[in-house]
C-alpha cells in the first residue's frame, strides 16, 4: 500500500506486449434530454498507461471521465472498470468499486475550507474502513511523497493553488488504486504550478498507476504517450489507433 | 450561526416543556411535603345549618363524643364568641378586621398541627386569665409583633395579654386570622355560651375515611345532617388539580414551540444539502455508497437537534431551580421529562433529516461535483 512515488523503477522501461484493460469503453453514448454528449464512444484504456482526453468545452471529454469513473452512466453502450461490467453493479458495489479502484482529481481541488491537508488526504480512504490512525499514517506518507511534508497542517487558503492540487492528488491515491482520473487537473493553475503537477502525475505512471488525463490543453495532450482527441461525443483522433496492442479492440473511431 | 439558531427552537420548545413539567412537578412536590408535614388526616366537623334554616349548633360534649369514636387520635375544638378584638381602646368598634374571637381547648395546637412562632400557646394556667394567642394574619393587623406582658390587645371590653403567636397553617386556614383564648375565660369574661364551633380530630390514617362518615352523627346524634364534615387536606389537593389543568395547556405551548424548532432544523438541513453538493460529490467519487451519504446527513440533523434537546433540558432545569427557588419549592425535575425531552429531540431530528437525507443520497455523484 501506500503511493509508489519515488519509488525507483526505470523510466520508460517498455510494458508487457498485451496488458489487461483497466477501462473499456464500447458504444458509449450519454445524452442529457436533447443534448448529445457522447455518441457512440469507444476506448480501452489498459493497465500502467498514461493519456490525455483532449477536446475542445462542450466535447464530451468530461462526460467520458465520469463515465470512465462511474459517477455517471450511459445512456447506451458498455463500460467495464476493472473487469467489472458497471451495469450489473448494484450502488454500494460501484461504491466499493470507486473507493478500491479509481483515484479522482478534480480542477477545483475539492478540499473542504478549514481543513489541514493531513486530514484532508486521510479522507482519501474514508470509506474503507481503515482506523483514522492508519489513515493519517498513510496520508503523512503520501503527501511527503508529493513534496509537501513541510505543509501537513496547513489549510487550503494557507496552500497556493499547485500545493492544493498536489494535497488532492496524494488524496486520489492514498489508497493506491490502479486508476487514477484527472478532469483538467492543470486547469486552475499558472503554468508552472501546472507543470509541477503534470510532472507529479508522470511519477505516479512510472510508479505503475494508470493515469488519464482530460485536458483541453494541446501541448499538454501532445506530450504524454497516448493523446485521444474527441469531438462533438466521438473519438476523433487516437494516438495508439493501428498500434499492435491497440487493435485487438475494436474501436469506433468516428463510429 | 444559522445552526445555532435551529438549534435554539429546539431549545426553547424543551425547555418549555421541561419547565411546565419541572414547576408542576416540584410544586406537587412541595404539596406532598406539606401533606406530609401537616397530615391528610385532619378531620373537621362544623355545624351547619338546621332544617329551619337558622344556625345550628353542636351539642354539649360533642367533642368528648367524636374523641370516643375508633381510629380518632386526637380531638380538639374551638368556639366562636361574638367578642371583638382591636389594637386598643381607641379603634372604633366597627374596625374589626374580619378578626374573630374564639375560645380554643388547650390541646389545640397538639391536634391541629399548628406551631406557635412567638411566646407560648394557653396552659392550663393561663387559659383560665385574659390571656390571647393571636394567628399570623391577625397579629400582623393588629401590629403584634413579639408576644409578652407588654403586648396588649383590647379584646371584649378589657385588655388581654398576648401571649403567643402562631405561624401559618394551612389546613387551618380560618386560625390564621383568629384571636384565642382559653375555654374557661372566654366563658367568664366574653359570655361564651360554650358550644364548639369547629370540632377538630386527627384520625389514625387507615381510619380516615371510616371516621369521616361517623364522624357527623357522633358530633351530632340528633341532627346529623345539620354537621358539616371536612377534609382539610381535600381542598389544597383540588387546588393542585387546577394547576395541572393550566400545565396541560402550558405543555401544548411548548409542544408548539417544538414543532417550530423542528422546522428550523429541517430548513437548515436542506439549505446544507444544497450548499454542500460539491462535499457530497467528493464523498461520493471517494467511494460513500448512498446509504453512507443518507446517514452523514440524518446523523447531522439528528446531533443538530440533540443539541438544541440537551441545551432545552438545561435550560428547562434552570427555569424550574429559578422559580423553585423564588417560591420556596424543592426542585424537582423528573428524570422521565428529561429523557423524554431528548428522546422526542432525536425523533425530530431524523425526522427533519429525513428528506433532506434523501435528497443528499439521491444526488447524483457527477451534478453534486459540477456545483462547486
Amino acid at each position: 500500500m501506500g503511493p509508489r512515488v519515488g519509488e525507483s523503477q526505470p523510466v520508460g522501461e517498455p510494458w508487457p506486449e498485451v496488458r489487461p484493460p483497466v477501462v473499456e469503453l464500447e458504444g458509449v453514448s450519454k445524452t442529457y434530454g436533447d443534448v448529445v454528449a457522447l455518441a457512440g464512444a469507444g476506448i480501452v484504456v489498459r493497465r500502467g498507461e498514461m493519456l490525455a482526453i483532449v477536446g475542445p468545452s462542450g466535447s464530451g471529454k468530461s462526460t467520458m471521465l465520469n463515465i470512465m469513473g462511474t459517477l455517471d452512466r450511459p445512456s447506451a453502450g458498455t463500460v467495464r472498470v476493472d473487469g467489472h461490467t458497471v451495469d450489473a453493479l448494484s450502488d454500494r458495489q460501484l461504491s466499493a468499486l470507486r473507493a478500491r479502484t479509481i483515484g479522482f482529481v478534480f480542477q477545483a481541488f475539492h478540499l473542504a475550507a478549514g481543513v489541514p491537508a493531513l486530514d484532508a488526504v486521510a479522507d482519501g480512504l474514508l470509506y474503507s474502513g481503515l482506523p483514522r490512525g492508519e489513515r493519517r499514517g498513510l496520508a503523512e506518507r503520501a503527501l511527503r511523497g508529493v513534496g509537501l511534508g513541510q505543509r501537513l497542517h496547513n489549510e487550503p487558503h494557507q496552500l497556493s493553488g499547485g500545493e492544493r492540487q498536489r494535497v488532492a492528488i496524494a488524496r486520489a491515491v492514498l489508497g493506491d488504486p490502479p486508476l487514477l482520473l484527472a478532469d483538467e487537473p492543470t486547469g486552475a493553475l499558472d503554468s508552472h504550478s501546472g507543470e509541477v503537477v503534470m510532472e507529479l502525475l508522470r511519477t505516479l505512471h512510472r510508479a505503475g498507476t494508470t493515469v488519464v488525463v482530460i485536458t483541453h490543453d494541446r501541448d499538454i495532450a501532445a506530450s504524454l504517450p497516448r493523446e485521444v482527441r474527441i469531438k462533438d461525443g466521438r473519438i476523433a483522433y487516437d494516438s495508439a489507433a493501428g498500434e499492435a496492442a491497440a487493435a485487438a479492440v475494436t474501436e469506433r473511431v468516428g463510429a | 450561526m444559522r445552526v445555532f439558531l435551529s438549534a435554539l427552537g429546539i431549545a426553547i420548545g424543551i425547555a418549555a416543556m421541561i419547565g411546565v413539567v419541572g414547576i408542576s412537578t416540584s410544586s406537587q412536590e412541595e404539596l406532598d411535603r406539606k401533606l406530609a408535614a401537616l397530615g391528610t388526616n385532619l378531620l373537621t366537623a362544623a355545624p351547619g345549618q338546621s332544617f329551619s334554616g337558622g344556625a345550628a349548633r353542636l351539642p354539649d360534649g360533642a367533642v368528648e363524643m367524636v374523641g370516643a369514636i375508633d381510629g380518632v387520635e386526637s380531638v380538639s375544638a374551638i368556639g366562636k364568641t361574638d367578642a371583638k378584638v382591636y389594637r386598643n381602646d381607641h379603634v372604633p368598634k366597627e374596625v374589626t378586621g374580619g378578626i374573630g374571637v374564639y375560645a380554643a381547648r388547650t390541646d389545640l395546637p397538639g391536634t391541629v398541627g399548628v406551631d406557635v412562632a412567638d411566646g407560648r400557646w394557653l396552659t392550663a394556667a393561663t387559659h383560665r386569665y385574659p390571656a390571647v394567642v393571636l394567628g399570623a394574619k391577625a397579629a400582623a393587623q393588629l401590629g403584634v409583633y413579639e408576644a409578652g406582658p407588654d403586648a396588649q390587645v383590647w379584646l371584649g371590653g378589657r385588655w388581654f395579654t398576648v401571649v403567643g403567636l402562631l405561624g401559618p397553617n394551612e389546613l387551618a386556614p380560618e386560625l390564621d386570622s383568629a384571636a384565642l383564648v382559653g375555654w374557661p375565660a372566654a366563658e367568664q369574661e366574653l359570655d361564651f355560651d360554650g358550644f364548639a364551633t369547629t370540632v377538630y380530630a386527627r384520625a389514625e390514617g387507615a381510619a380516615v375515611s371510616d371516621v369521616q362518615q361517623v364522624i357527623g352523627a357522633t358530633a351530632n346524634p340528633e341532627n346529623p345532617n345539620e354537621v358539616n364534615v371536612s377534609r382539610p387536606s381535600d381542598a389544597l389537593a383540588a387546588k393542585q388539580a387546577t394547576d395541572d389543568a393550566l400545565s396541560g395547556l402550558l405543555l401544548g405551548l411548548g409542544a408548539v414551540a417544538l414543532l417550530v424548532g423542528g422546522v428550523g432544523v429541517a430548513n437548515t438541513m436542506v439549505i446544507s444539502v444544497l450548499e454542500r453538493r460539491a462535499e457530497i460529490g467528493l464523498r461520493r467519487s471517494l467511494g460513500a455508497t448512498r446509504g453512507q451519504i443518507r446517514t452523514q446527513f440524518l446523523c447531522e440533523s439528528q446531533l443538530l437537534s440533540a443539541l438544541g434537546g440537551l441545551g432545552g433540558v438545561a435550560l428547562g432545569i434552570a427555569v424550574t431551580a429559578g422559580y423553585a427557588g423564588y417560591q420556596g419549592w424543592p426542585t424537582v425535575v423528573p428524570l422521565w421529562a428529561m429523557a423524554g425531552g431528548v428522546g422526542a429531540t432525536l425523533l425530530i431530528g431524523g425526522l427533519a433529516g429525513f428528506y433532506p437525507a434523501v435528497r443528499a443520497a439521491r444526488l447524483p455523484p457527477t451534478e453534486a461535483l459540477a456545483a462547486a
